[in-house]
């Protein structure tokens, strides 16, 4: 698959920016570890209320200097700023809150997703690791309405990540509504991934040549717009 | 109840802490609502075999330079000493980014089991321990290797599995301030498992920041009534 590292696809930043775009005003969301966690640097001043599994709402953007604390932290242990209207909570209150789908969407980062959903995320054998960390991933994706997947397309290597079966542990089964990568954007269907959107200077081709399942392409395949 | 909770040491309060005790450890990370004087006063004391309930396991001393200059401690100690042989919780390895933590080399080498546990459900499976209830039936987790052997049910068209309660003998908690009955605020999101594992064990032993007088916490946001708290240990920042 070497050929196919030779993708030039979006930064980190850009797939992030891109998920930004695609949350509505109005809504909580919770971002999990990796490229998730970018997405609140294209949503300051947005109509978006982050919520923090560790137990706060209206969590704020990163902070600096003399505003960290090591008491305000968000779930990926960064220290960030409280806004107006912040509150905080304990775990379980936090988890029933997530649980309870009162959580819009969640967005997290994965190690492989599959053509139905099913997404693999919380532990890597190829590292050699005999045990994960399973973190919030599981409850947020059993209990958030809206399940969003951003990561690179492809391994490091080149290695398929979009996957016709898992080989890693699940996370979730069948909960994944939208894939967002360095290369498209797609979402799950019933029929399977449907590719709305490729990157600039990306072709279907070009994303279906490092896609282990087939894509359907939709009628309206556009270029994603920044 | 005006029996004196309160202990002029970490190292006294947790003395009786005895071999194959359960023991929550609250807090969330590495840092931040991490009862770190007590766990590290545990360490001195010795106890081995113990069962420990906490949602990371530590990236211990070493590691923690790449966070912080110098070092610091964490929940990690408990490892390198030797003491522990059952973790549960969230976030027991780093990473996969070698050299490993305390917990993971211990795990590497057979020393220790490891049960790892959505995070919302550990925080619930602690409540239903702590509300005196059997257990109760969750979405998380369906599917995975999270459901493997445990009771299935489906309830309204929804699949659902049976999480299990979990105690502890002691509960080690950070809080803000405490009053002199034992009544508890926390201090923004050092709040995290603080509360639920206080209410959870038979002996909790609360690590604060500052000890007032009876009357000057607004009873409007107590966030542990004093029935749960039995010990408290000032801890000047």
């Amino acid at each position: 698959m070497a050929e196919k590292t030779k993708l030039k696809g979006l930064s980190r930043e850009l797939i992030a920016l891109r998920v930004a775009s695609e949350l509505e005003d109005g809504t909580y969301v919770n971002l999990g570890i990796g490229i998730p966690t970018l997405i609140s640097d294209w949503i300051e001043g947005r109509d978006i209320v982050l919520q923090s599994e560790i137990g706060m709402l209206k969590t704020g953007p990163l902070a600096t200097g003399d505003d960290v604390d090591q008491d305000l932290i968000n779930a990926s242990c960064q220290p960030v700023t409280a806004l107006e209207g912040t509150s905080y909570f304990d775990i379980a209150e936090s988890f029933g809150m997530i649980r309870g789908q009162h959580i819009d969407v969640a967005v997290m980062g994965a190690l492989q997703i599959n053509d139905k959903g099913d997404y693999a995320g919380w532990s890597n054998p190829a590292r050699g690791l005999f045990v994960g960390n399973i973190g919030g991933s599981m409850d947020l994706c059993a209990g958030a309405k809206k399940l969003y997947i951003a990561m690179e397309h492809t391994t490091r290597d080149g290695q398929y990540k979009v996957v016709k079966e898992l080989s890693y542990p699940a996370t979730a089964l069948g909960m994944v509504s939208m894939l967002f990568t360095d290369l498209a954007v797609m979402e799950i269907t019933p029929k399977g991934l449907l590719l709305h959107e490729v990157a600039p200077g990306i072709s279907a081709e070009d994303v279906q040549s490092v896609t282990e399942p087939k894509l359907i392409i939709s009628k309206d395949l556009q270029e994603m717009q920044f | 109840m005006t029996l004196n909770k309160f202990f002029k040491s970490c190292d006294e309060a947790v003395a009786d802490i005895s071999d194959g005790a359960t023991i929550m450890v609250g807090g969330f990370g590495s840092y931040g609502g991490l009862p770190i004087n007590l766990i590290v006063a545990l360490s001195r004391q010795g106890a081995k075999d113990l069962t420990v309930i906490a949602n990371m396991g530590g990236v211990g001393f070493e590691l923690s330079k790449r966070i912080k200059p110098g070092g610091y401690q964490d929940l990690g100690i408990l490892f390198e000493k030797g003491q522990v042989k059952k973790f549960i919780g969230s976030v027991p390895a780093l990473g996969g980014m070698p050299p490993d933590s305390p917990l993971e080399k211990m795990y590497n080498e057979g020393k220790v089991e490891i049960e790892v546990v959505p995070q919302g459900t550990l925080a619930e499976r602690i409540r239903c321990g702590a509300g005196g209830l059997g257990g109760f039936y969750t979405p998380v987790g369906v599917g995975t290797v999270v459901a493997e052997g445990k009771e299935k049910k489906v309830i309204d068209g929804k699949e659902f599995i049976l999480e299990s309660p979990l105690t502890a003998d002691f509960a080690l908690i950070k809080a803000h301030k405490a009053d002199n009955l034992g009544n508890l605020i926390y201090r923004r999101t050092a709040r995290c498992f603080n509360p639920v594992m206080a209410t959870a064990a038979a002996t909790t032993i609360a690590e604060v920041d500052e000890l007032v007088e009876v009357g000057q916490l607004d009873p409007e946001v107590v966030v542990t009534p004093h029935v749960y708290v039995h010990r408290i240990v000032e801890v000047k920042r």
